[in-house]
């Protein structure tokens, strides 16, 4: 492991307890976001790594060296840093700036400012703003020197205190592009403190969630989605963005309802029609006897025919449309609703039957997921039918 | 005016001599002390309004009395009227190193602590040239003050131009009090000029 850290614990002498038995494993590559209210304890622990803090108990070990038993001075130097404020020094210029910690390491002149001209590339920025002072540039190009000016010295881990916070929209979101390249393009390890939860779902590889300085809940973002450990995090989510991410949370079995109405092959006809006339259903799903899924029955076919003993393997469709219980939502509702059928059954790994979904079923997930998005100016003209097709093709268009 | 030169001029050479000598000593002991104890101040959250009050209670003292004070401890001549001065330069760099250290963001502070600079180096490297600007101001105002009460110091015997003045006084004769002030008034000028220079100087490009 890269960063292991274990029953860590920070309590301040006035008896407060900012961190408590945290723990956490960190292999190389991977991109942590901590995310809590204020108070929670996710800068306190981020701080420890770097020794801008000392734990009152616990180890927290890089590469499986104990850091308490390491210089802190080297130790910094070796950790990217990049806080809120951005931090840069203003009496220096940019590339002064993104040379200070090579500096500090000793590098030779060429090699450092070889070293400036790769990082201004890198935080796509032109080469001459490197001779320019931190007050001439704008706020979302100063933390973009700022992320890179953690990476100069090829730090492995880089540190992260609510960098994008001060930022806008617009900018913020470009600079998470940045910083999450970084990560999966150059292998860097990035431990990210946000209070921004869609931040830390779109960054992170794992969420760690904190709450009055206990982990509450850590998980890859599409887990802690799918299963919130508790209410907290449920309000941390927010109830609108779980709504949102339902369809591509949710799996076909999470709507589906069980206990289709199946008939075997071998039934008769006037089997089907008073199992039709008893469950008010205009069409049967045909079953094998071990549950398999061959295909159905509609009440099309029953009144074609006046025989009332014919079977029922001789009048079924054998082409039928069906569904995974393990797909995602996001994933199927947009064949289930371009082919305009109005159930579709629902089979297991086995291809046994299992449930089925209803067109209706499906309008309640995709309008819940719309709920939040921004309205469009196509007015529907019939209400349901409208809102599903045109969810429809937004779902294929997220896809 | 040329009579007088002609009289007084290597006089008041060597009297401006002394004078600078005197007024230049002082403040060079005020920066020694009171830049580095500012910068400890603002390490020491307590002791800084204390400190600062001393030396606010200090400045208090009227100048002649405090010059007299001198006496008994260190006799007359250059000596006492160094430590009087340097006592009066306390105050201005104090504070203004103080203010100035004070005013360095902790942003700035923070950075460079966690980029993995040494306490000195944050110092040298960060934090000191960004309150340079403030604390090379309260040295400039605490220069113009000693040379000018640098002039009272002729009383307990140190020389410098006060000695003109006080001569002229005595003798009724404005050609010397004219001659001590003027020259007392130039050399503060020049000096706040020229501290001015470098108070620019040391200034962060990007400030200026």
């Amino acid at each position: 492991m890269l960063l292991s850290m274990e029953h860590l614990r920070k309590e301040y002498p006035n008896g407060k307890i900012a961190v408590d038995d945290f723990n956490l494993e960190v292999g190389k590559g991977e991109f942590i976001c901590f995310i809590g209210t204020s108070g929670s304890g996710k800068t306190t622990t981020m701080r420890m790594i770097n020794r801008m803090l000392n734990q009152t108990s616990g180890t927290i070990k890089i590469n499986d060296q104990d850091i308490s038993k390491m210089d802190p001075v080297k130790l910094r130097r070796s950790i990217g840093y990049v806080i809120q404020n951005i931090g840069l020094m203003p009496h220096m210029t940019i590339q002064e700036n993104i040379e200070l910690v090579p500096k500090l390491l000793g590098w030779s002149k060429e090699k450092r400012a070889k070293q400036a001209h790769k990082m201004i590339e890198l935080a796509q920025l032109p080469d001459e703003m490197l001779q320019r002072y931190p007050g001439e540039l704008s706020g979302g190009q100063q933390q973009r020197i700022g992320v890179v000016r953690a990476l100069a010295a090829d730090q492995e881990i880089i540190l992260m205190d609510e960098p994008f916070g001060a930022l806008d929209p617009i900018t913020r979101e470009s600079l998470q592009d940045l910083v999450k390249h970084l990560q999966e393009d150059l292998g860097k390890t990035f431990i990210f403190v946000t209070h921004d939860m869609d931040e830390a779902l779109h960054l992170a590889t794992r969420v760690v969630i904190m709450s009055q300085g206990k982990q509450v809940q850590v998980d890859t973002p599409e887990n802690i989605l799918r299963h919130p450990a508790n209410e907290f995090v449920t309000n941390l989510i927010g109830e609108e963005r779980l709504i949102r991410a339902q369809p591509n949370i949710l799996n076909i079995n999470q709507i589906m309802r069980k206990n289709p109405v199946a008939i075997s092959p071998d039934k008769t006809l006037s089997d089907t029609i008073d199992l039709m006339h008893e469950k008010r259903v205009d069409t049967l799903l045909v079953t094998d006897d071990q549950d398999k899924l061959i295909g159905y029955i509609d009440l099309d076919d029953v009144s074609r025919n006046t025989d009332t003993n014919t079977p029922v393997s001789q009048l079924m469709n054998h082409q039928v449309f069906y569904v995974q219980d393990k797909a995602l939502i996001g994933d199927t509702v947009q064949r289930i609703l371009k082919l305009g059928v109005k159930n579709v059954p629902v089979v297991d790994d086995d291809h046994r039957l299992v449930g089925i979904v209803t067109r209706t079923s499906l309008v309640d997930i995709v309008y819940d997921a719309l709920r939040g998005a921004p309205a469009t100016d196509e007015q529907p003209a019939s209400p349901i039918n409208a809102d599903i097709h045109a969810a429809a093709t937004r779902e294929g268009g997220d896809a | 005016m040329m009579h007088f030169l002609a009289t007084y001029g290597t006089q008041l050479i060597a009297k401006t001599g002394q004078h600078l000598y005197i007024s230049a000593f002082a403040l060079a002991l005020g920066v020694i002390v009171a830049v580095p104890l500012g910068i400890l101040l603002t390490r020491m959250k307590r002791g800084a309004n204390l400190v600062i009050t001393l030396a606010g209670v200090l400045q208090t003292i009227p100048a002649m009395a405090l010059l007299a004070m001198m006496i008994p401890i260190f006799g007359i001549g250059s000596t006492p009227a160094i430590v009087a001065l340097f006592i009066y330069s306390l105050l201005p760099i104090l504070r203004n190193t103080y203010l100035g250290m004070q005013g360095v963001s902790p942003t700035v502070r923070d950075a460079a602590k966690g980029m993995g600079m040494t306490w000195w180096q944050s110092m040298l490297r960060a934090e000191i040239p960004l309150a340079a600007p403030v604390i090379m101001s309260g040295i400039r105002l605490s220069a113009t003050y000693v040379i000018a009460w640098a002039t009272l110091a002729s009383y307990i015997g140190a020389g410098g131009l006060g000695d003109f003045i006080f001569n002229g006084l005595n003798l009724y004769r404005s050609d010397l009090i004219l001659g001590g002030s003027i020259p007392v008034i130039l050399l503060a000028l020049l000096v706040d000029y020229l501290l001015g220079k470098v108070e620019f100087a040391v200034t962060p490009k990007q400030f200026k």
